[in-house]
């Protein structure tokens, strides 16, 4: 289960430092308790709303896949990303796979614990689609903003 | 019709390139069934009973001669030389080999023309009506924001693994020829008391096994906020829709199990928070796909072609076609012709390689290039010249293309059910092939009227039972093979779910049904009623009695 972060456009393997994890529900129902929590764990069915004041307490947030056809995390990131200004990492965790890679990143994903075996080719998986219709977390441009860049044809 | 650019077109090679590796990747055994099947279903690949399945998408229908022409190509060279236009306005092939799928794609590629989302749990090919364009009755061009909406939806990273497919039609007429209150979401343009154009917004309306007619949580919504609207909508579905049950992952369930009121709130509360973030796109972006759609140029003609009155007089089974397969235009002089992919006794939407090109042939001389695929698995050409419209129908009858039965008893509907569907209790074509035999008298069938038989193999309503006329379902009672007759549905702007009308029936007994149905309304309409009209008039009771009378 290797970590990979983005760097860049890329995906680098990264060392696994210990994290200090606690999940939303304790955190709200306690933070002295966990006040040496250095990651939090957010499951997909819960709004990450309950948590926009607390944003700046922790580095690290991981989301869940539980499978990679549970698309709620991708929502829950672009939130954190867009509405609430969350700047440090959000780590994917579960079952993250390379070919969903592309779309994690899109959505505000930096960090990924890849299940599988493949992870040293979600690289790539992320250079496969060049453009963007539409605007998402990662700030690509979308196509109509490059087309309306582009110089009149002649 | 709307081109590619350059960005279409990388990004459609770019997904045919990586479908190529991912294809690889499964053959050489990286990739498990399991772990290749979501990346499959993403490109419109299916396992069916017999083979695989490719979806291919014709968005919101619309088609050139060029891109029929390679459709013709891909059935002659990788199929069995024919192909089957679908209730989605798209096509399948039913026997490619796995090996051969990304070549095809490359193929579709050279014509603009692709697979993509044509199947998994994401934003689906959006759905239009056929005579988009053309039709008299339209407050402006749906396709333009069919066109917004495809691309706001192609490879959209947040909704492509959403809880179940989603699908969305939009319509800019009031007599509703794409189903809107029937899809996940509906847009009807409309123009508001200021006369101002937006969209009504309809969510949750579907079939399947616990169908619903769609509600509207918004009456007007100003075009420029298309997009962040619906992905207001989106992100409040997948976030909130069901995912431990398949069959109550669908948007309607969300929308009626907390109410519609609810969950506008819902959207609405979200779609303020990101309308003012740049999801819209700019004028100039609307302004460039609109022009695509301008109107080709129409001839300046009289609205009565003298050749076409002459004909018209003199042949009494091309007078009948007009009358049934063609439908007004709204440039004088032109008219809008349908083809009829259900013959006597044939399968509903197939269609072989020789009628495609003879399709494609028709188009480009007679109907500006341009060929429309309908939600009731027919084709349209769209702009044909009332003097032609004679040409056209010679050529179209040497092709069994000229069926005269539009929205009559034998233009059916009907899902693949057992012949290829691995979900299916019944067959379904046998049953429409069988009605269409025994409705084939197309004087009877002209004076039945407007009749609408729609056909599913399960309860998963493929072939959208619930709003026919005459709706059936085939069921499996210990193992036999049953069906089960529906009255009273709508899919039309008179939208209503069909009610299941007493006991199954064997297939043999199903076509009878449909007979005594028949029989019963011809003796009880009033004036120019239709089916469903003396049906909602009269109600349920009398039909049942036809129907289950000692026989
Ligand atoms: S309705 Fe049932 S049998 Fe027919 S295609 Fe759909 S799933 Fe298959």
């Amino acid at each position: 289960m290797p970590l990979l972060k983005l760097f860049g456009s890329d995906l680098v393997p990264a060392l696994e430092e210990p994290l200090q994890e606690v999940s939303l529900e304790d955190w709200c129902d306690n933070p002295q308790a966990h006040a040496d929590a250095t990651a939090l764990v957010i499951e997909n069915d819960i709004g990450v709303e309950h948590i926009a004041e607390d944003l700046s307490s922790f580095g690290i947030i991981i989301l869940m896949f539980p499978t990679f056809k549970d698309g709620r995390a991708y929502s829950q990131a672009r939130l954190l990303r867009e509405r609430f200004g969350y700047t440090g990492e959000i780590r994917a965790r579960g079952d993250v796979l390379r070919d969903q890679a592309l779309f994690m990143v899109r959505c505000g994903f930096d960090a990924f614990e890849f299940a599988g075996d493949d992870a040293f080719a979600a690289s790539t998986a992320l250079a496969e689609l060049s453009f963007a219709y539409q605007p998402a977390s990662d700030r690509a441009e979308p196509v109509w903003r490059r087309r309306l860049d582009r110089p009149a044809a002649a | 019709m709307y081109r590619y650019d350059e960005f279409d077109a990388t990004l459609v090679g770019e997904r045919v390139a990586q479908f190529r590796g991912q294809v690889e990747r499964r053959l050489s055994g990286a990739l498990s069934e399991e772990q290749f099947k979501p990346l499959r279903l993403m490109n419109g690949l299916y396992l069916q009973l017999h083979a695989y399945m490719l979806r291919v998408a014709v968005p919101y229908g619309t088609l050139s001669s060029r891109q029929m022409r390679k459709l013709a190509y891909v059935a002659r060279k990788y199929d069995k030389g024919y192909g089957h236009f679908t209730t989605r306005q798209n096509i399948q092939y039913n026997w490619p080999a796995l090996v051969d799928v990304p070549d095809i794609l490359d193929d579709l590629a050279e014509v603009e023309m692709h697979a993509i989302q044509t199947s998994g749990n994401c934003i689906r090919n959006v759905t239009s009506d056929q005579y988009a364009g053309a039709a008299a009755d339209e407050v402006e061009d749906p396709r333009i924001w069919c066109e917004v909406i495809r691309q706001w939806s192609t490879f959209h990273p947040e909704f492509t693994y959403l809880p179940r497919k989603f699908k969305i039609a939009v319509t800019a007429s009031q007599n509703d020829r794409a189903a809107i209150r029937l899809h996940d979401i509906g847009l009807r343009i409309h123009k508001n008391d200021a006369g101002e154009t937006g969209f009504e917004v309809i969510v949750g309306g579907g079939l399947g096994r616990t169908p619903y007619i769609g509600h509207t949580i918004r009456e007007f919504l100003p075009k420029k906020h298309l997009l962040s609207y619906l992905e207001a909508v989106l992100r409040v579905y997948n976030l909130e829709g069901r995912r431990d049950n398949l069959y109550k992952a669908r948007i309607k369930i969300l929308v009626n199990a907390g109410g519609v009121e609810k969950f506008t709130d819902l959207v609405e509360a979200e779609w303020t928070a990101i309308r003012k973030s740049e999801i819209d796109l700019p004028t100039e972006e609307i302004e460039r796909i609109r022009a695509y759609f301008t109107p080709p140029d129409f001839e300046d003609l009289p609205a009565e072609s003298a050749v076409l009155e002459q004909k018209r007089k003199g042949e009494a089974a091309f007078a009948r076609w007009l009358r049934v397969n063609t439908v007004a235009h709204k440039t004088p002089g032109y008219a809008i012709v349908n083809i009829s992919l259900k013959p006597v006794g044939g399968i509903p939407g197939d269609i072989s390689d020789v009628q495609m090109e003879a399709v494609a042939d028709l188009a480009a001389q007679y109907s500006q290039d341009e060929i429309r695929a309908t939600h009731e698995q027919n084709l349209v050409l769209p702009h044909v010249k009332k003097d032609d419209l004679y040409v056209v129908w010679q050529a179209l009858t040497v092709q069994d293309l000229a069926t005269p039965n539009i929205r009559l008893v034998s233009d059916i509907i009907a899902c693949p059910g057992l012949d290829y569907c691995t979900l299916a209790n019944t067959r379904s074509i046998p049953i429409a092939q069988r009605i269409s035999e025994r409705f084939s008298d197309l004087e009877q069938q002209e004076d039945i009227g407007e009749l609408k038989i729609k056909i599913s193999g399960c309860i998963n309503a493929c072939g959208h039972h619930h709003v026919g006329h005459i709706g059936i379902l085939g069921v499996d009672k210990k193992g036999e093979e049953f069906y089960q007759i529906t009255l009273g549905g709508s899919g039309a702007e008179d939208a209503s779910l069909g009610e299941i009308v007493g006991r199954g029936l064997s297939s043999g007994d199903a076509v009878g049904a449909v007979e005594k149905l028949v029989h019963y309304y011809r003796n009880n309409r009033q004036d120019n009623e239709r089916f469903i009209d003396t049906y909602r008039r009269l109600g349920a009771d009398p039909f049942k009695e036809a129907l289950y009378a000692a026989a």
